[in-house]
């Protein structure tokens, strides 16, 4: 009945499309074909969900490796080892009190690679939270916080924040002494408003430390609710919140112009030959540029010079790559090396003496040794607020983009850096030595300990420095650029002071082969 | 219809809503109001009404030897016991700082964390800790001693 004929052309059809499927499977995924001309290679970014983020030339300014040192993609790439490894140990991890620790030491000795894998994600973590501190620094340091980019500042305010939580989710996970005593000082920071509202008589009407402690850990002590809180938080809350910012972050990196150069960046670079980078617009352009009527701000550059930009694929992306591939090799070397912690199992009788947070809370262990809410909460709130309060009290323009850039320049960080430290050291240092109020009135009432600790005085100290240089230089920029410097020393200060000088009850010594038998 | 209504109206009087933008406007707020309800029923969620917590009391036979001044901390419990010539009294060995528990010592009681001293009746003598480690609510029957964790009461409330 049906018509016989076309049966053969059509099955020599199959067989010719078959042979060519693979082909064009390739040829549907990547439209624009290999990235050889201009134009494939803008293709290549803009038809890609993922490489589209950024735009299809990068300026030269952006490229140098002392404009960013690649601290942001270094963070980014720490992120997705996390990411990884993370996922990989969830098969295994369980998050009950009676168990996790064995499942720890499942994955340390049984589980294969799970020993290297836990390392990985440990050291990735570490490695994310010192990128980060970096990045906001060289982000401080370059005046690159300035308008339009004042909102990105503070997004990049709340990835520190939402890093930094993880991180701390992260080491409760394995319930080890570190863990336990880590989530009962968490949670008893969390409840240090009591130290004002005990101290008002006010508590038992009006008691936030208590709510905030309570929702923590889902009961009145340390257990099993608490740990399926942490890790909620730690796999699912904190991660999907952290990713929602990084999209914004990226999207206005590119939306706030791609990263802040200076005015003159095009007369620096055009000191340096670029042979071996590709040359603009080789080829007619074939379209115009129609969204320009609808988008704000300046458009393509008619008669202003040289654009001065390369293609993103490759150069942009290369680079990026090499960042990525930096920082694998970090995690890996360093997880090559060194363990991951794992200490003795909890213990709720008896912490550890000293009990040490990991390296980058130590400088808050060091200032809640002198007030629970004021090291705790009260200082971390008003450097956090200070921070991102800097881009909108420096409405000025001059260096943006340069190293130290503005008013005071180098000189003045350099000087803040000395005054920094010193200040930081002699507090130190006189609270160790005299002790405190304490010590000399008995009697003394607690809010005046609050308010007057060594902490609270350092940063009196600093917010008077930074005044000063305000009025020296005449400028916000420069007391922005002396108190951020000053932040900074105190961090380090406290870091290592936490670290390496305190030993068996929070003692001072200057070797740990001082301390005593306990 | 409508000319009526528009000769009743003076030309001064804003125009009035049509039915339309009316239910609009209602619906919108209703689905605000519910989002909002909902909201606070989600936010009730973490707080549990009954808190898992272990009882807070417990009995202990103190040690026939235990000297005066001599702390007796009971096996598990973050609680030091003691006995002199006045009666039997519980100091509680959490910190009041940051919650760490304080080990008895010669001179009162030392925090690991973060360096608090007390005491030996709990005063603070050194260190961030706000307040004085609590006393705890005993009751003596026989050789039998019961301590309430959750109950605290005046220093220096000894039980004979």
């Amino acid at each position: 009945m049906l018509p016989a004929t076309g049966q053969k052309d059509a099955l020599r059809q199959f067989r010719e499309n078959l042979r060519a499927a693979p082909q064009r499977l390739l040829e549907s995924a990547f439209r624009g074909g290999p990235p050889r001309t201009d134009r494939s290679r803008s293709t290549f970014v803009f038809g890609n969900v993922f490489l589209h983020l950024h735009s299809v030339r990068t300026h030269r300014w952006s490229l140098r490796w002392l404009t960013t040192a690649g601290l942001g993609i270094a963070t980014l790439a720490a992120f997705l080892i996390t990411l990884v490894t993370g996922v990989l140990l969830m098969f295994y991890y369980k998050p009950y009190p009676d168990v996790a620790y064995q499942s720890i030491k499942d994955i340390h000795f049984v589980v294969p690679t799970g020993r290297f894998i836990r390392n990985i994600h440990r050291w990735a973590a570490n490695v994310m939270v010192s990128a980060v501190i970096l990045h906001m620094a060289r982000v401080f340091y370059t005046a690159a916080y300035r308008r339009p980019r004042e909102y990105n500042w503070l997004i990049g305010m709340g990835l520190l924040v939402v890093t930094l939580a993880l991180s701390f989710t992260g080491y409760l996970l394995p319930w080890d002494q570190l863990a336990y005593w880590a989530i009962t000082i968490g949670a008893n920071i969390a409840q240090s408003p009591r130290e004002i509202t005990d101290a008002l008589g006010i508590t038992d009407y009006f008691d936030p430390g208590g709510l905030q402690r309570l929702l923590l850990l889902g009961s009145d002590t340390v257990g099993a609710e608490a740990l399926i809180r942490f890790y909620l938080l730690h796999v699912m809350l904190l991660p999907l919140a952290l990713a929602a910012l990084l999209a914004v972050h990226f999207w206005r990196v590119r939306k706030d112009g791609g990263l802040a150069r200076p005015a003159d960046a095009d007369e620096i670079l055009a000191r340096v030959r670029h042979e071996e980078t590709y040359p603009v617009f080789t080829e007619l352009p074939q379209k115009t540029y129609h969204l320009a009527a609808i988008v704000r701000g300046k458009t393509s550059a008619v008669g202003r010079g040289p654009e001065n930009t390369v293609p993103s694929m490759p150069h942009l992306f290369y680079a990026e790559l090499g960042v990525l591939m930096v920082t694998v090799v970090i995690c890996l070397l360093l997880s090559i090396f060194w363990d991951a912690p794992l200490k003795e199992l909890a213990n709720p009788n008896v912490p550890e003496n000293p009990a040490k947070a990991p390296w980058y809370f130590l400088g808050l262990q060091e200032m809640v040794s002198f007030s629970a809410f004021m090291g705790g909460i009260g200082i971390p709130a008003i450097v956090l607020f200070g921070l991102g309060l800097i881009p909108y009290l420096d409405r000025e323009t001059g260096g943006t983009g340069h190293w130290f850039g503005g008013p005071g320049g180098w000189p003045l960080v350099r000087f803040s850096l000395i005054f920094g430290f010193s200040a930081a050291i002699l507090i130190e240092a006189f609270a160790i030595r005299f002790g405190w109020l304490r010590e000399w009135f008995p009697d003394i009432h607690q809010l005046v300990i609050t308010a007057i600790n060594p902490g609270t005085v350092l940063t009196a100290v600093y917010a008077a420095f930074s005044i000063w240089a305000m009025r020296r230089f005449n400028s916000t920029r420069a007391g922005a650029l002396a108190l951020f410097t000053c932040f900074l020393c105190g961090f380090v200060v406290l870091t290592v002071i936490g670290t390496w000088f305190r030993g068996p009850n929070w003692e001072f010594f200057w070797s740990p082969a001082d301390w005593p038998v306990h | 219809m409508t000319t009526q209504a528009s000769q009743k109206r003076s030309r001064l009087d804003p125009e009035p809503m049509p039915r339309r933008d009316w239910l609009g406007l209602g619906s919108l707020w209703t689905m605000a109001a519910s989002f909002l309800f909902a909201t606070i029923g989600m936010m009730r969620l973490p707080k549990a009404a009954v808190l898992p917590s272990p009882s807070k009391k417990f009995r202990v036979a103190l040690p026939e030897t235990l000297a005066a001044g001599e702390p007796f901390v009971p096996p598990g419990r973050s609680v030091a016991l003691f006995r002199d010539a006045e009666g039997v009294f519980a100091i509680s060995t959490v910190c009041t700082h940051l919650g760490c528990i304080v080990k008895p010592s010669a001179e009162g009681f030392e925090c690991p964390c973060h360096g608090s001293r007390f005491a030996p009746d709990g005063e603070v003598r050194k260190g961030p800790a706000p307040r004085p480690l609590p006393w705890l609510k005993v009751s003596v029957s026989g050789s039998l001693v019961t301590v309430d964790e959750g109950t605290t009461v005046p220093h220096g409330t000894k039980v004979a």
